[in-house]
């Protein structure tokens, strides 16, 4: 078993080489392609029609709810795993303080769903 | 002096040793990704009464290869109005992550790139960093399409992130401890979890689809109506960058559910040839991958609506219910396990007849509110 920092510096060294791997295909990819750009090539999609306006726009709120709502869950996931990990040793107080904890998250979802804001338009 | 296996030094050995674990990553998301999307489209052609690919090489088997040629030698457009260096970097912030889950799988006994204490949670957190890339290359597009279906895939992926995540819950709940290697081995003998958690793995199984954009949730690509979704402005190989990300994701998902659910390497005989693992675990991964791809031959595509209520209204409060009650029937019955599995079987078979019966009770209330609404209009007019 490989100590604590060597064990991160793995991981970093999979992330490097990920990117870099990618780097690598594109640069291939660069080397042999054909490049022959036209003012019509390099036009922004839009099904065959004159692309009206930018893309950088508004768009729906609901988009936000579910965020934010699964930033609440993300958080709870996070603070729920040393618990899962350790559960025996905290013996009962874990599981009513963790039933108390997700008792609050999940009343926060059943008012999020009450006032509808888990329906899709 | 301390020697390394193969009587090496430790100091070379750690190095080779990465070194061998990246390359042999690599290795495999490439070769996996060539060879899943050859099964894949056999398989489909078989379930759809056709042939498939045929004509490169015996029985099409170079067709994917031929393909990735096509796609690096394919001209790399980029429009005009993308944002540069987001629209170059969102391919490898989607790939990078990807590939860094291979570093905890482990393949067999003392088969694993590294074994982190943290496992389960180094892969949940890799998991989300996919969403910020497709966010990313949604934006960086400067597309319509691209940014509505960034932002759809953002959405679908956020939501069933969080059963996903709550699924792992239970099994680290289970083994105790959240090492890949360590479950693995808490499951020995058979004892695997997928007896003893069925709920957790058919919640986790449902939300790595639609973690993986599989069938029936590739809404992002939704072709009749996003055209295709955050990767419109994206060609060539830039395409096929995301394409590899896409197949290697749905292999680390099988592994996942191998590790945790079906018991990783372990299998008969395991103990006295250890590199038979290694073929256990392939063979439960690709199990894993046949389902998901004859999923995607049976079942049509969800509605966003229905996709994100499904996930918020019924997953979520299934998978929360079965963290609860398995914490408490494993601290009321410390020495067996008996007591949490026939409740997750039970919760299953509920879950399992409860949806159908809810999904109809709603259908008929927004008949009825549609019917109401009709009425009133021809009463107004």
């Amino acid at each position: 078993m490989p100590d604590y920092n060597l064990s991160y510096f793995y991981v970093f060294v999979f992330f490097v080489v990920g990117a870099f791997f990618v780097t690598l295909l594109l640069g291939i990819s660069h080397l042999v392609a054909p490049r022959k750009p036209t003012l019509e090539k390099l036009r922004t999609y839009e099904s065959g029609e004159e692309p009206v306006g930018q893309a950088w726009g508004r768009y729906p709120i609901h988009f936000y709810v579910f965020a934010l709502l699964f930033v609440v869950f993300d958080v709870d996931f996070i603070f729920l795993v040393p618990w899962a990990a350790h559960f025996r040793d905290f013996g009962w107080t874990g599981i009513v303080e963790v039933t108390l904890f997700i008792g609050i998250l999940v009343s926060g979802l059943i008012y999020a769903w009450k006032k509808e804001a888990l329906r899709w338009y | 002096m301390p020697v390394g296996p193969f009587g090496l030094d430790p100091l070379i050995w750690a190095p080779l040793r990465l070194a061998l674990a990246v390359g042999l990553a690599l290795f495999l998301v490439l070769n996996g990704a060539l060879a899943q999307i050859y099964l894949e489209r056999k398989l489909q052609a078989i379930m759809q009464d056709r042939l498939g690919p045929i004509h490169v090489g015996p029985q099409g088997l170079l067709q994917t290869l031929a393909d990735a040629i096509k796609l690096l030698a394919k001209e790399d457009v980029r429009a005009r109005l993308t944002d540069k260096w987001f629209f170059l970097a969102a391919p490898s912030i989607v790939f990078a992550p990807m590939l860094a889950s291979y570093a905890v799988l482990p393949f067999a006994k003392d088969f694993v790139g590294v074994d982190l204490n943290v496992g389960v949670l180094y892969l949940a957190t890799l998991g989300s960093m996919t969403v910020l890339g497709i966010v990313i290359a949604g934006w960086a597009s400067n597309n319509k399409y691209s940014l509505v279906g960034g932002m759809r895939s953002a959405g679908q992926l956020i939501s069933y992130e969080v059963p996903q995540l709550l699924s792992l819950i239970t099994v680290v709940l289970v083994s105790g401890s959240l090492s890949m290697v360590q479950i693995t081995e808490s499951q020995h003998d058979f004892r695997i979890n997928l007896f003893i958690l069925p709920l957790a793995f058919v919640t986790y199984f449902i939300a790595a689809l639609a973690e993986t954009n599989r069938n029936p949730f590739d809404l992002p690509e939704a072709e009749s109506e996003l055209v295709a979704g955050f990767l419109t402005e994206y060609s060539g190989m830039r395409w096929g960058v995301f394409f590899l990300a896409e197949y290697g994701e749905v292999t680390v998902v099988s592994a996942i559910l191998t590790t945790l659910w079906l018991g990783g390497w372990s299998g008969p005989w395991v103990d006295s040839l250890p590199i038979l693992g290694v073929a256990y675990f392939t063979l439960k991964t690709y199990l894993i991958v046949l389902v998901f791809m004859w999923i995607r031959a049976t079942l049509p595509r969800f509605r966003i609506d229905q996709l994100m209520s499904f996930c918020w209204k019924s997953l979520i409060p299934v998978t929360i219910a079965n963290i609860l009650v398995t914490a408490v029937l494993l601290l009321a019955f410390p020495t067996t396990r008996v007591p949490v599995a026939v409740a997750n079987w039970l919760m299953l078979g509920a879950f399992v007849v409860a949806i159908p019966l809810l999904q109809r009770r709603r259908l008929a209330g927004v008949r009825a509110r549609l019917r109401a609404e009709a009425e009133r209009r021809a009463i107004a007019v």
